[in-house]
């Protein structure tokens, strides 16, 4: 197990460390000056250099890299802000404030919104599936699988504005979509975050709904599931120890992976619900040329995706003794 | 006559699909005494296993239908509740699968899977089921059963799996026991362990065995009893000794031929079966094996391709085909003198 979470780290450690330069090379491929634009409109050539290099972009490009990378371990110093200290992921070109406090003070939106309406997708996803996994063939499992295939087809900007004007300005059910601090007021928190949540959760629903249905149909015709019936073990013994036992491991592996991928930001649900998470914040640092905003939110969102695959295939090893660590 | 134990009457299994119903099993009636072997041979997509899927009720509700009669010791098998089947599998009547590594769960440790069993059936504690796990471990030949016992089936050898598997399905003293091609799977020597284990377990609690197998030689070692299936049906019983000495059916005489005999000479060819098993959603008319019979010429006015051959049984022997025994007698000489020696 220890050898296993060295060698996944140091891994992880390269992948980060390749995506971050990735980042930074596209960043410059596009023909666009981050300094002219901070410059203003009235830019001499001399402001144009200044503000260049107050913006420590002005040496070559793997000198910078290696500038953002030693920020990163042992901290920064900058002329025109100060010192940064580790882990520095610089200021931001657009507000000049560090781009960590930034992130810190979104990520918290963007993980509300990923945990909550993982539960709801779970639980609505993985019980829908195993009812039509029961009801094979049956009117139920017909049901279910084509609103799943309707539901996994919707789009969420068209889901979102449809379900804020009916649930929250025709029919005055729930709160409008915004984030309050669970640490302030959990009950508004879950309030004031439901509508996205079931939004968001709603195509992911039928997306385990099928993948539970087709695992749990899979389980069911193998061999140890016929043998443990010839035990003499009851139908619901046999469903959930021994069939959902062996569909659980796929659905877990590809649980983790969206769950990382929900927590580097939720672009659309956020910006169709205008909640202030990482995913709003990677997309106007990207429109505003903030090279180390950008970079920041890249490193969060593959960071998040990294450790949950470490995670995934620490608990396979878990439910499945064929697997082994190393 | 007392009644049997086992007491199979005109049983059909009928599979409905989406192209017709498939006749898996089509009028099948056998009996079993306790401490007795039936072998029941046959090619695949004879209804052999389908047969004792049935009898156990595993078959799948929904596009299966049972006709006939299953007695076991007295109590009505077809017409019984999924609760009450529940309370007899694994208990009175246990069954042993073909491949082992598939058929224990990979995600439960030997000792768990069997002690599962016995728990649900007496009610112990899961210290007396481990207890009695490693029991039947140990009964079954493996060494070091209180360390086996905590293993994952992955951890276990072929033959070692196996040996768990025969385990589980006895961890309750079943009074009938089916084994599904056992030992198919296995390399001759651990098979030969696996049988020999069989027939000592057999001695010792006197259990019924219906010993599944497309191999006579299987069928030599361990059975008292042997029904021949063929399409679904019955089409050759007796005891042992007459259906694999004197075979009274066309199909016995052609798995007789089509297998290698060890103190024979060596440059005879096998004579294998032409043709391929028949489909049983359309089956063929008259005697299903006809197309493939290299007698069916023999009988007079096609009776062969028209008529179902009955199958009657005087004290058990009985063979169903159309030829007249004296026929028989000439035509299966050359067969009959090059086997029995």
């Amino acid at each position: 197990m220890f050898r296993f979470l060295v060698r996944r780290t140091l891994g992880a450690a390269v992948i980060l460390l390749i995506i971050s330069a990735l980042v930074f090379v596209l960043f410059y491929a596009a023909p666009r000056d981050p300094a002219r634009i901070a410059c203003g409109k009235v830019c001499t050539p001399e402001t144009l250099e200044l503000v260049r290099k107050n913006l420590g972009i002005a040496d070559p490009l793997p000198v910078q890299y290696w500038e953002w990378l030693k920020g990163l371990f042992v901290g920064r110093d900058y002329t025109s802000f100060g010192r940064c200290d580790a882990p520095c992921l610089g200021y931001s070109f657009q507000n000049r404030e560090p781009v960590l406090d930034t992130i810190l003070d979104r990520f918290p939106t963007t993980l509300s919104l990923a945990i909550g309406s993982s539960v709801v997708y779970l639980i609505f996803g993985i019980g829908t599936g195993m009812l039509a996994a029961v009801k094979q063939g049956k009117a139920l499992d017909k049901i279910a699988s084509s609103a799943s295939l309707i539901a996994s087809s919707m789009q969420i900007y068209v889901v979102g504005v449809l379900a804020t004007y009916l649930l929250v300005d025709q029919w005055h059910l729930l709160d409008r979509a915004n984030y309050t601090p669970f640490t302030d007021n959990p009950a508004q928190w879950a309030q004031g975050l439901l509508v996205p949540w079931l939004v968001l959760s709603l195509i992911w629903t039928a997306n385990y709904t099928r993948m539970t249905r087709s695992q749990m149909v899979e389980a069911l015709s193998e061999d140890y599931v016929r043998t443990a019936r010839a035990k003499g073990l009851s139908r619901r013994t046999v469903f959930f120890r021994f069939a959902w036992r062996g569909a659980m491991g796929p659905i877990i592996t590809i649980f983790g992976l969206d769950l990382g991928m929900l927590l580097g930001g939720a672009i659309i649900t956020e910006s169709t619900f205008s909640l202030q998470g990482l995913g709003m914040l990677s997309v106007k640092a990207v429109s505003t040329n903030d090279l180390p905003m950008l970079l920041g939110v890249v490193l969060v969102a593959a960071g998040a995706i990294v450790v949950f695959n470490i995670i995934v295939d620490a608990v396979y090893a878990l439910i499945d003794p064929r697997v082994r660590l190393a | 006559m007392s009644t049997p134990f086992l007491s199979v009457r005109d049983l059909k299994v009928h599979f409905s699909t989406e192209d017709g119903v498939v006749k898996a099993v089509d009028g099948l009636s056998f009996d079993l005494e306790k401490g007795k072997t039936l072998g029941i041979v046959g090619e695949s997509g004879s209804g052999k296993s389908v047969t004792n899927m049935a009898i156990l009720g595993l078959h799948d509700r929904r596009n299966t239908a049972l006709d006939g009669e299953i007695l076991l010791d007295g109590k009505e098998l077809i017409t019984a509740t999924e609760r009450e089947l529940e309370q007899l599998r694994g208990n009175k009547m246990s069954m042993i699968f073909q491949d082992a590594l598939a058929s224990l769960s990979p995600y439960h440790t030997i000792g768990a899977q069997i002690g599962e069993t016995y728990r649900k059936h007496t009610g112990a504690s899961k210290k007396e089921a481990r207890a009695r796990a490693v029991e039947m471990l140990g009964k079954v030949g493996i060494p070091q059963p209180d360390v086996r016992v905590d293993e994952y089936p992955h951890q276990f050898s072929g033959g070692m799996r196996q040996r768990a598997m025969i385990a589980m399905a006895l961890v309750c003293d079943p009074e009938l026991l089916i084994a599904d091609e056992p030992t198919t799977a296995l390399d001759v020597t651990v098979q030969a362990q696996i049988m020999d284990l069989l027939k000592d377990l057999q001695q010792e609690f006197g259990t019924a065995i219906i010993f599944i197998t497309h191999d006579l030689g299987v069928i030599a070692d361990v059975a008292d009893d042997v029904l021949v299936m063929y399409g679904g049906r019955c089409v050759e019983r007796g005891t042992k000794k007459e259906v694999l000495r004197t075979p009274q059916h066309p199909y016995t005489l052609g798995l007789l031929g089509s297998m290698p005999s060890l103190d024979g000479p060596v440059d005879v060819p096998l004579n294998p079966i032409p043709g391929s098993p028949p489909s049983l959603l359309n089956p063929p008319t008259g005697c299903r094996f006809h197309p493939r019979c290299a007698f069916a010429e023999k009988v007079a006015g096609g009776r062969c391709s028209a008529e179902r051959p009955a199958l009657e049984v005087v004290d058990g022997r009985g063979s169903a085909c159309h030829l007249t025994s004296g026929q028989k007698r000439e035509l299966f000489a050359d067969y009959a003198s090059a086997r029995t020696h």
